[in-house]
């Protein structure tokens, strides 16, 4: 069956086709053999996440699950976790439906109807955006399932609503943003906006715990005594999508219409400006970044001095860096307040934040180093520079190494008050972290613009996966020296075998 | 005879093909040298071979009498660089990258920012000195990797099709600035499609056809060699013609 050019149905299936397209390449980077390895590892990874649902859900079941305050009050909390990274999803994508040009300048200066391609792309934010939250609460949602029956299939259809909702509020902030700060700040404002929303309630839930409990379990928060006793009642419409998910076809019906229908009324009301703002945000590639004429003078230095300044000139003027940044920074948040809280007390607490800033080390240090090494928008000045080339690596290092230090510093110089045997050894591991994070990086160095930040992962599965596991490694490394030192041993050897794998698979280079 | 600029010999670079053949060059010092050729001829990679941006499979580069090859560094001191996509940083003012620039040169601090002021004004971009590059148009890009290019005062300048995408007031200033340093006695190379600029502005041309010189000398002596009065347009289609035909 054809479909009229330009239609709404048209709309979408270039929409699916683009998508699909992208998703096949970010996945497979091009290479067939790549995909079905890939594959097995999303296998692999999806049965171990059942395995662990199914040992979170079995006691649950087992003690009988009913819809009382408890149930409700649990339900909620770990809803409204998996809602807030909802909703700092849809901004993220809905900010990018309107600064993403690629062929929108084209579909814009065409005859064709800005708003359905409006209502296509917002659609497909919230399609998109139900699928990644469905994806990570399936194992949770299927186990119910399984376990306790049919009924919670409903959580889906609670995942569908809220992901809807999620979308039209991400569009209301959005359309605010660009009325009252203009098209300059939108993007930025709406990336710590998303960045703050999606690590916001984790932390402040974690905050409150670690306040109230000394320990930094969500779920203790929300199985507390005080907290049930002081929720609503039970016929209170908060409880609506926990009573929906637990089967309550009435309750689902109304969070889908709810949710549904805010989205659509949402797209026609501001459907009609999409064309104006997308317009007015491509005016910005054109506008000219006035900066206070410099009056001081050229400094001179060394070649890695150099280096390392432009490194750290072109980090601090990066808005997008900025905000993940500052999101990294705010998960360090809880475990400063749990050294606060055990400011003075035994070790014990520090088992949980040694391994924490251990990966936050080496997390802020593969984006740094992916930045530094990779990112070089002027390769070629670079390599034509009578510079040798260990010399523009060294700098490079040194640049990302140093702003991990200064981020740790303050909170390792805080550990050393409680346990100066856990500094050190965070002080130590944090380091290798970070080392391995950008050894790792400088193995499969690739020639890119710094705008492909984003998409970094995808020249390199490999790459990613081994940092995140090496990270993994010293933070578990890092956890036992404290609890158990003789333990230390085992994950210390893994990392070092997942940095000899990565060197053995990497790239080979000319000398 | 004095030391030339640039000599090649048996220079050869394959990819999945053989891109340059044995090729061997010479370009006299104080000259302006144009590079022709077709699509995929091969003279962008011979150009970053000399430049250090690829490793040749064999053959050896000379620059001013410095083997690039074995003291890249060196070479690397008096050359300077400028492709077709200006490589500038969108987060740097004209004025940083330059100071940039004359950082990794090691060129003294009060000297570099003289010039550095001074190039800027020469090429038109003093009101824009303290502004971001990421909102600079292509051919404001190119002059401030030109300046980039200049600031180290360079024996030897390397460009790679500089004049693509400029309008014509910044491609005027672009070509006035090239002769002016070759007035200087600087050595300039330069790749592009656009014959009549070769044909004004180049002492020597010199014709690349799979990865071979085919043809190469002043316009007086192509010319003779075709044996007939034609513009630089004519006879490059037919020594290209003809260095196909012999291929």
């Amino acid at each position: 069956m054809s479909i009229a050019p330009a239609s709404f149905g048209w709309f979408v299936r270039h929409e699916l086709n683009l998508a699909w397209r992208e998703w096949i390449a970010m996945m497979t980077g091009g290479r067939r053999a790549r995909g079905i390895g890939l594959a097995v590892f999303l296998a692999a990874v999806t049965v171990v996440l059942h395995l662990m649902a199914f040992g979170l859900v079995l006691p649950w079941v087992k003690s009988g699950i009913v819809a009382d305050k408890t149930t409700l009050v649990m339900l909620t909390g770990t809803g409204m976790l998996f809602w807030t990274v909802m909703l700092s999803q849809a901004l993220e994508s809905v900010t990018r439906v309107y600064y993403a040009r690629s062929d929108l300048d084209l579909i814009l200066s065409s005859p064709a109807s800005s708003r359905k391609l409006f209502a296509v792309r917002t659609s497909s934010v919230a399609l998109t955006t139900i699928v990644l939250t469905g994806m990570l609460a399936s194992p949770l949602i299927n186990m119910l399932v399984f376990l306790d029956g049919p009924h919670w299939l409903a959580a889906y259809g609670v995942l569908a609503g809220l992901g809807a909702l999620s979308t039209a509020i991400a569009l209301t902030i959005t359309m605010a943003l660009f009325r009252f700060v203009g098209p300059k700040r939108t993007r930025l404002i709406a990336q710590i906006v998303a960045a703050l929303v999606g690590a916001g309630f984790v932390i402040g839930v974690q905050a409150a715990a670690i306040l109230h409990y000394g320990n930094m379990s969500r779920f203790a928060l929300f199985q507390s005594a005080d907290l049930v006793a002081s929720a609503p009642a039970l016929g209170s419409p908060l409880w609506l999508p926990a009573q929906a998910a637990m089967g309550d076809w009435p309750a689902l019906a109304l969070v889908l219409v709810t949710g549904l229908g805010t989205l659509l009324l949402t797209i026609a009301l501001t459907a009609s400006s999409f064309g104006h703002h997308a317009i007015s945000a491509a005016g910005l590639n054109h506008i000219r970044s006035q900066r206070r004429p410099s009056r001081r003078a050229f400094r001179s230095g060394s070649q890695r001095h150099v280096l390392r300044l432009k490194e750290w000139r072109l980090l601090q003027r990066d808005p997008w860096l900025l905000s993940q940044t500052l999101m990294q920074i705010l998960y360090l948040v809880p475990p400063a307040l749990l050294l606060w809280m055990n400011f003075g007390d035994s070790a014990g607490a520090l088992v949980v934040v040694v391994p924490v800033l251990v990966m936050a080390a080496g997390q802020l240090a593969g984006g740094l180093s992916w930045l530094a090494i990779s990112g070089e928008d002027a390769h070629d000045l670079v390599v034509t520079a009578p510079v040798h080339p260990r010399t523009v690596l060294r700098a490079k290092i040194e640049a990302v190494l140093i702003v991990i230090a200064i981020v740790l510093l303050p909170l390792l110089a805080l550990m050393a008050l409680t346990s100066p045997y856990a500094a050190l050894v965070t002080a130590f591991c944090a380091t290798l972290s970070a080392g391995s994070a950008t050894a790792i990086q400088l193995w499969f160095r690739v020639a890119a613009k710094r705008s492909m930040f984003r998409r970094r992962q995808v020249a390199s599965r490999a790459a990613t996966l081994s940092e995140a596991f090496a990270s993994i490694m010293w933070a578990g490394t890092g956890a036992l020296l404290v609890a158990q030192p003789w333990l230390a041993v085992g994950p210390a050897i893994v990392a070092v075998l997942v940095l000899l794998l990565a060197k053995l698979i990497s790239p080979r280079r000319n000398p | 005879m004095s030391t030339p600029a640039l000599a090649i010999s048996t220079l050869s670079k394959s990819f999945d093909r053989k891109v340059v053949d044995a090729l061997d060059l010479t370009v006299r010092a104080g000259e302006f040298y144009a590079l022709l050729g077709p699509n995929g001829a091969g003279k962008t990679t011979i150009l970053r071979m000399v430049a250090g941006l690829l490793q040749p499979d064999a053959g050896d580069i000379s620059i001013f009498g410095i083997d690039a090859r074995r003291d890249p560094l060196a070479a690397k001191r008096i050359v300077a660089w400028v492709s077709d996509e200006p490589m500038v940083y969108d987060r740097l003012t004209p004025l940083e990258y330059l100071e940039f620039v004359a950082g990794l040169w090691q060129i003294d601090a009060a000297t570099a920012q003289a010039k550095a002021n001074e190039l800027i004004d020469w090429l038109g971009l003093s009101p824009h000195a303290n502004e971001l590059c990421g909102g600079f148009s292509k051919g404001m890009l190119q002059k401030v990797a030109l300046a980039g290019a200049l600031v180290h005062d360079p024996r030897l300048i390397i460009l790679d099709e500089p004049l693509t995408g400029l309008d014509a007031g910044s491609a005027r200033q672009v070509k006035d600035v090239l002769l002016g340093k070759v007035r200087d006695g600087v050595t300039v190379i330069m790749t592009t499609h656009i014959l009549e600029v070769a044909e004004r502005m180049a002492e020597r041309i010199g014709v690349i056809a799979g990865g071979q010189l085919i043809a190469e000398g002043t316009l007086g002596e192509l010319r003779a060699r075709i044996g007939k009065q034609s513009s630089l347009e004519d006879i490059f289609l037919d020594l290209v013609a003809h260095g196909a035909a012999a291929a």
